[in-house]
């Protein structure tokens, strides 16, 4: 696996300032191993794609029927009949294959799929996962492919911003809002820093713009150099 | 007589649809949304339906015009917050709709339990989240699943791309979504297509959903559309 950091892999990302969604998204897109099979959640997972090479032999899922997904459609290359998840007009790229909805979700339960990356409102240290429904009771609830895509892929990754707008941290001791799934994130994508979650607690793996004692301190992580913690 | 018919309307493909009738209607988003048949349900008048689709409608268009004819009781989706959908939030907030929220592939696999007559399953999706409430679990080699149940169609509405005149269908891209599977789901499957060719022009190798499955056939000019503000 490549890493952003290694300057072999080419991108553009630096520590020393946050980093802006394209550029957590090039940190994302180095982090994917070769060949892999993939799911990109709608919205901000979806720019991931844009810095994916063909040379990666990266194969995109998108769980309304389809592997070997291309970038979006422009112009005459739209097609009503071809879209991802998000319902946005998409190309297909050579090799590609249609198939059925059971199937697609077959493909997530059964472990073919190596790695989603969803947004998220809020993950738990221990790798919770609430991206669903605000709780809002005014709000009309929608979980799409969310909770499959959850408990089935064999890596499920996070990117977000680490804080709302009002200031508050995403990744959490504990999720507030309901959840998606239980202790399925394995790690959390932010523009602040990367950390990896799970049963073990919050490890941060880096930092961007911040160091790693201020940031364990803002989101109340006990010790940052002596990980696990949680 | 269980083969297919080549009906020559939308109007004929949906006659006897009844009040109260569970009706799975195919497509995501827009893409598989078999327009002319919804448009001949709303002419026909069936009321108090259940609907079970991916969506709760998109825009003006398909099923949302169905919703905002009045004719839906409940709708079982996976997906009804979108950009465009107007129609269904409305109802939904002022109380003149009932909505079953259940994840996208238990909405497919139970329905691809229906058809093949599977009683029920053990899935491990919505484990631990409030979905999970009030519903049946089980430890199995250490992981923890919940308990689905079959979804079953009075009719099925769909759209494919080619049929032939016994009934073999063919789709178009991710247009397929769930049309194969609701096809095995229903008592009665209607579906809407851009051709009928004469059995034995459809390659065999490459017939997705058989012909067993399928009641009603009739042709239509397709129209398709996009979702406006998808993102």
């Amino acid at each position: 696996m490549t890493h952003a950091n290694d300057p072999s892999a080419g991108a553009p990302m630096r520590a020393d300032h946050p980093l802006s969604m394209d550029e957590l998204a090039a940190v994302i897109a180095a982090d994917i191993p070769s060949g892999a099979f993939v799911n990109l959640g709608i919205g901000q997972p979806t720019r991931i794609a844009d810095h994916l090479s063909a040379s990666s032999g990266v194969v995109l899922h998108t769980e309304n029927g389809m592997l070997n997904m291309g970038p979006r459609a422009e112009g005459d290359a739209v097609d009503p009949d071809l879209t991802n998840a998000g319902k946005v007009p998409v190309t297909e790229l050579p090799g590609a294959a249609y198939f059925h909805q059971a199937d697609s979700f077959a493909m997530m339960r059964g472990g073919h799929l190596d790695v989603c990356v969803l947004g998220a409102y809020q993950v738990g240290f221990q790798g919770d996962l609430a991206n669903w429904h605000t709780g809002a009771p005014d709000a009309v609830p929608a979980v799409g492919g969310a909770m499959d895509l959850a408990i089935g892929a064999k890596e499920v990754h996070v990117m977000m911003p680490l804080f709302t707008r009002s200031d508050q941290p995403k990744l959490v001791p504990l999720c507030t809002y309901p959840l998606t799934g239980v202790g399925c994130v394995s790690r959390v994508y932010t523009d602040h820093g990367v950390f990896e979650v799970g049963a073990r607690g919050v490890r941060i793996r880096e930092t961007y713009g911040v160091g790693a004692r201020e940031l364990a301190r803002r989101l109340g992580i006990t010790d940052p150099d002596t990980p696990p913690t949680g | 007589m269980s083969r297919a018919e080549v009906v020559e309307s939308a109007d004929a493909a949906v006659a006897g649809v009844e009040d109260g009738a569970t009706v799975l209607v195919g497509g995501f988003g827009l893409a598989g949304m078999p327009f002319d048949l919804i448009e001949a349900l709303i002419r026909q008048g069936a009321k108090d339906l259940t609907i079970v689709s991916n969506n709760a409608g998109n825009g003006e268009v398909g099923l949302a015009a169905l919703l905002a004819a009045g004719r839906v009781r409940k709708v079982v989706c996976s997906f009804p917050r979108q950009a465009d959908s107007w129609v269904f939030d409305r109802l939904y907030r002022s109380g003149e709709i009932e909505l079953e929220l259940v994840p996208q592939g238990n909405l497919a696999e139970r329905m691809r339990a229906a058809g093949a007559g599977i009683g029920a399953f053990y899935c491990p999706t919505a484990i631990g989240t409030p979905l999970a409430e009030g519903r049946e679990e089980r430890e199995i080699d250490g992981r923890r699943y919940l308990l689905e149940y079959p979804i079953r169609g009075d009719y099925a509405l769909i759209g494919a791309y080619r049929a032939d005149t016994l009934g073999n269908l063919t789709y178009r891209r991710t247009a397929r979504n769930f049309g194969p599977v609701m096809a095995t789901a229903a008592a009665t499957t209607v579906v809407q297509v851009d051709q009928i060719v004469e059995a034995g022009q459809l390659d065999p190798e490459a017939v997705v959903t058989p012909s067993i499955y399928v009641d009603r056939i009739v042709q239509v000019q397709t129209r398709r559309h996009t979702v406006q503000g998808a993102r």
